[in-house]
């Protein structure tokens, strides 16, 4: 009964594109498209205050709008005894400064329409204000002020402590999150910068104080150690007014003092950390291993690379773990770019069940694309979405602002856009299977599942990859 | 929640619903216009054009007048999956065609549903237009002849996958699923999820595919939207090449929905592997650019839109009893509700938290906002509104929302007029009529916990 229905159906159908064509337009192939518009690259303007602050700054005209970043070197890489401390005091900036308290600085943001936010990373605390043109002046005062002048009051200080170590608690929630930090702790060691959470732990959140913060700030935040990027409304003449009033008095201190040896990443056969999560309807999984520098002479493959692999939605992992397979919303990898080198990572969210045969999955692809040339389609079709890619990605001020910061993070020219698309399309066929066997190693790999243990266990000890250890985060 | 996504790569996240934080502060002189050329093809699709020339890119962004309120019972999340299956393949970009050649043009590509409607989007070089009109065009005339029973339980899979991970793999996640349910009477076309039940999504069919795509998706329930570096002549012309000869589809008529009230406080505990507990309101309101719309956006601003927001002052600064506060009006095509949740601190139960909530909200309504406060929050809001304004994509996607709500696409001015208009007793008769009206209250707890659960018998006023 169905089968003729269906036939009927499909027959019927299967003539419609025949009728758009009889009116004179053959759909069957795409339209040829005519060349690309090349990037062209708005000019990027520099000056230095006296005190050794930096600003570099790009003209956007569209909207009355502006955005300030202040990138302060020295992230939660200088915390020392203390983890979180970085982290900790820049969200301390804003909880009063310069007379006014938390929530006068809260209220005087939101009055003037401008978003004011304080945070740090690994590698860098950044101040960020965006302001509405006409309002700039005092949006600029507000973060003067959050920046040259803050209070640290105790009172302040235990309120957030607080809150941070709820924060903390709430993390074991996300098996993301919780996958993640194990992640970081089982791959860098004791000792690297990544090996914890720029977010601290309890014990260590438990022990701040007024005393601490007020001294971590003196010595890390210090002009010469800051670069101001600013983009949006304004030029730099008129910048440069407004920044050498408010920014000029500001101290210099000691430059940074960046660690001098880093331990390498832990390089060890493959090993898998299961943390449980009982019950749940999905495992997290994350694997990797070392990734490698920006300044790598391998970066454009690489990148080819892992955007055939894992890095857009045509890519293998999702094409298998998802469109084919059906196990996931969502797979993929990449490289993390940071001043020292991060990691790969593959990662997904699977059904339970299927938990072993993804990972399964996972190891073939890693595999396939060491073992066999890509299809020069594919190839084409990766380069020319990372280079052609880059054409939205200067769209909003502060996308401009992400790139010009990201040009400083790694001491990169200017030409980097530039010569980035010109290196991306002269990778070849090769030169991906190279750096694939380079810089994929299926057999180093740190497994971290976040799931069900219980049921998942058996079959991951059956993929017989390596130790499997029990852990928490 | 609102929108159920394709995939993980882009996501416009639920912010579209956390009151979009708006300013007189950062006002432009004069209106705020996003000039358009508006034209309608004898089979119905509306085509709109703006142009911005600022970046050498273009966006595309489709909606179909069709959405999870469309859904039959028995087949909830529907028109979710259906927004899936819409990648899968026409009859000339056979699968996987569609994400290949615009990947391969530098483009990127996604679609989102919601109660109401659903859109698609491409965004990419403005030299790759011809590529995405012919395959927007190809899908929205000839998604059915390479559609089959695999590709439909593929994507079945894909979903289930989606709302184990949004949702049941989530803290909190089963939330929004519940008081949805609490909120509507059964088979009030917003009483199910966008996402559907699991059951709903097993029992989806081929036919019930081919039956939805006849009957919605036809160029006459579509409008399309086009911004950036583009002409608006050779858009037209490109438009009409492609889309000129898809077939008008059936006129659709909707059954009117009488608006729904709560007879009275419905409060229900849902035990979750959270380590705080957390506590939801929820109201029936307004529709989206209703009177009382507006109101209630800057109500939620000054009740939880900043740090010295009214609850979130009291509930995280001074009491120091919750982490946080969230309070948003979501405005639909049928109805409105409105959501307050906090979650508390180590230690805390919920009704401490919610003898705060209750104080605060009553003292609104008694009271109503100062002006200054008032003048906080449409600040706020103006500035985060013209801050979206910087991207093409949101542009082409708030022209093709204010044609869907208000037949205008330019509805930039008018729809912060409507913020502006509001006074402070505005606000205060619209949190008096609205948010001291029977609702539904969730306590989520930690397992084993309901004794954190607030108290069903504290709610009634």
């Amino acid at each position: 009964m169905t089968a003729p229905r269906a036939f009927h159906t499909s027959l019927m159908l299967i003539l419609l594109p025949a009728v758009a064509m009889a009116q004179g337009l053959d759909r069957s192939t795409p339209p040829t498209l005519a060349s690309p518009p090349s990037l062209a690259l708005p000019t990027i303007h520099s000056a230095t205050l006296a005190n050794g602050l930096e600003i570099r700054l790009v003209e956007m005209h569209e909207v009355p709008l502006v955005q300030f970043q202040l990138l302060i070197t020295g992230g939660s890489r200088e915390d020392g005894t203390s983890p979180g401390l970085a982290s900790f005091t820049a969200g301390m900036l804003d909880e009063g400064a310069g007379g006014r308290d938390a929530l006068m600085i809260a209220a005087e943001a939101e009055f003037l329409g401008a978003s004011l936010s304080t945070t740090a990373n690994w590698d860098f605390s950044t101040v960020t204000l965006r302001v509405p043109k006409r309002q700039m002046g005092r949006g600029l005062d507000l973060m003067a002020d959050v920046v040259l002048r803050p209070t640290f009051a105790t009172t302040e200080v235990s309120r957030q402590r607080d809150l941070r170590l709820a924060g903390l608690l709430q993390q074991r929630d996300q098996p993301n999150a919780v996958a993640g930090l194990i992640f970081n702790r089982e791959l860098f060691p004791e000792g690297h910068p990544y090996h914890r959470s720029p977010g601290g732990d309890s014990i260590s959140t438990a022990a701040l104080d007024s005393a601490t913060v007020r001294r971590f700030y003196v010595e890390s935040m210090v002009p010469n150690r800051t670069t101001l990027v600013i983009t949006g409304d304004i030029t730099l003449d008129e910048a440069q007014r407004e920044i050498e009033t408010r920014f000029g008095g500001w101290a210099r201190g000691a430059p940074a003092h960046r660690q001098a040896t880093v331990p390498d990443p832990v390089d060890r056969a493959t090993t898998i950390f299961l943390a449980d999560k009982p019950g749940a309807a999905q495992s997290v999984v994350l694997l990797g291993h070392r990734g490698l520098d920006l300044s790598d002479p391998d970066y454009h493959a690489v990148q080819v690379m892992n955007t055939i692999l894992g890095g857009s939605f045509s890519s293998r992992l999702m094409t298998n773990l998802r469109e084919t397979k059906g196990y996931t919303y969502g797979a993929g990898s990449r490289f993390q770019y940071r001043p020292i080198p991060g990691a790969f990572l593959g990662s997904s969210q699977v059904r339970t069940d299927v938990t072993d045969s993804s990972l399964v999955e996972f190891m073939k692809e890693l595999n396939a694309i060491r073992s066999e040339p890509v299809d020069p389609k594919e190839l084409d079709r990766a380069k020319a979405y990372l280079a052609l890619g880059l054409l939205g990605d200067f769209e909003t001020t502060s996308q401009m602002g992400g790139q010009l910061a990201q040009l400083l993070t790694f001491h990169q020219e200017p030409d980097f856009f530039e010569t980035f698309v010109q290196r991306v399309m002269a990778v070849t066929v090769d030169d991906v299977q190279r750096v694939a066997q380079a810089h994929l190693r299926p057999d180093r790999l740190t497994v971290v599942v976040v799931g069900d243990v219980a049921s998942i266990r058996p079959g991951i000890e059956n993929l017989d990859w390596g130790p499997v250890q029990l852990t928490e985060p | 929640m609102v929108d159920a996504h394709r995939s993980t790569r882009r996501l416009l996240g639920g912010a579209l619903l956390f009151l979009v934080a708006m300013s007189r502060a950062g006002a432009q002189d004069g209106p705020l216009r996003v000039p358009f050329v508006m034209d309608t093809l004898p089979n119905g699709l509306r085509v709109i054009v703006h142009e911005d020339h600022s970046v050498p890119t273009v966006v595309t962004n489709v909606w179909y007048h069709v959405g999870s309120g469309d859904e039959q019972p028995g087949r909830t999340g529907f028109a979710h999956l259906f927004e899936h299956l819409m990648f899968m393949g026409s009859a000339n970009a056979v699968y996987p065609a569609f994400d290949r050649l615009l990947e391969a043009a530098g483009a990127n590509n996604n679609g989102s549903t919601t109660e109401d409607r659903t859109n698609y989007y491409e965004e990419g070089p403005a030299t790759a237009l011809p590529l995405m009109l012919w395959l927007e065009a190809d899908r929205m005339g000839w998604m059915l002849p390479t559609m089959d029973g695999p590709k439909v339980d593929l994507q079945r899979d894909v979903v289930k996958n989606e709302r184990r991970q949004s949702y049941e793999n989530r803290p909190y996640g089963l939330a929004w699923e519940t008081m949805t349910h609490m909120m509507y009477p059964a088979g009030h076309p917003y009483s199910w999820p966008v996402i559907g039940s699991m059951a709903d999504l097993s029992a989806a069919t081929l036919e019930d595919t081919r039956a939805f795509f006849r009957r919605y998706y036809a160029p006459n329930n579509a409008v399309l939207a086009i911004a950036g570096d583009v002409d608006p002549e050779q858009v037209f012309a490109e438009v009409r090449k492609y889309f000129a000869d898809i077939p008008r589809g059936p006129a659709i008529n909707r059954p009117n929905t009488p608006v729904f009230h709560l007879p009275r406080d419905t409060a229900s505990v849902l035990e979750d592997r959270v380590q705080l507990p957390r506590l939801y309101y929820q109201w029936h309101t307004v529709k989206g650019n209703a009177d009382g719309d507006a109101a209630l956006d800057l109500a939620a601003y000054v009740l939880a839109g900043a740090k010295n927001s009214r609850l979130t002052q009291r509930l995280v600064y001074d009491l120091q009893l919750a982490t946080n506060v969230i309070a948003f009006q979501d405005g639909k095509r049928l109805d409105g509700d409105f959501t307050v949740y906090t979650t508390a601190r180590p230690g805390k139960s919920l009704p401490e938290l919610q003898s705060v909530l209750d104080a605060e909200i009553r003292h609104l309504a008694e009271e109503g906002p100062t002006e200054h406060e008032l003048e906080q929050a449409k600040n706020a809001f103006e500035s985060g509104f013209l801050n979206g304004l910087e991207r093409i994509g949101r542009k082409a996607d708030l022209l093709n929302s204010y044609y869907y709500r208000t037949g205008n696409p330019d509805g930039f001015q008018s729809d912060l007029d409507r913020y502006r208009a509001v006074t402070p007793a505005d606000l205060q008769r619209a949190v008096r009529a609205w948010l001291l009206a029977p609702k539904v209250m969730l306590s989520i707890v930690p397992q084993g916990k309901t004794d954190l659960a607030a108290s069903p018998m504290r709610v009634i006023p």
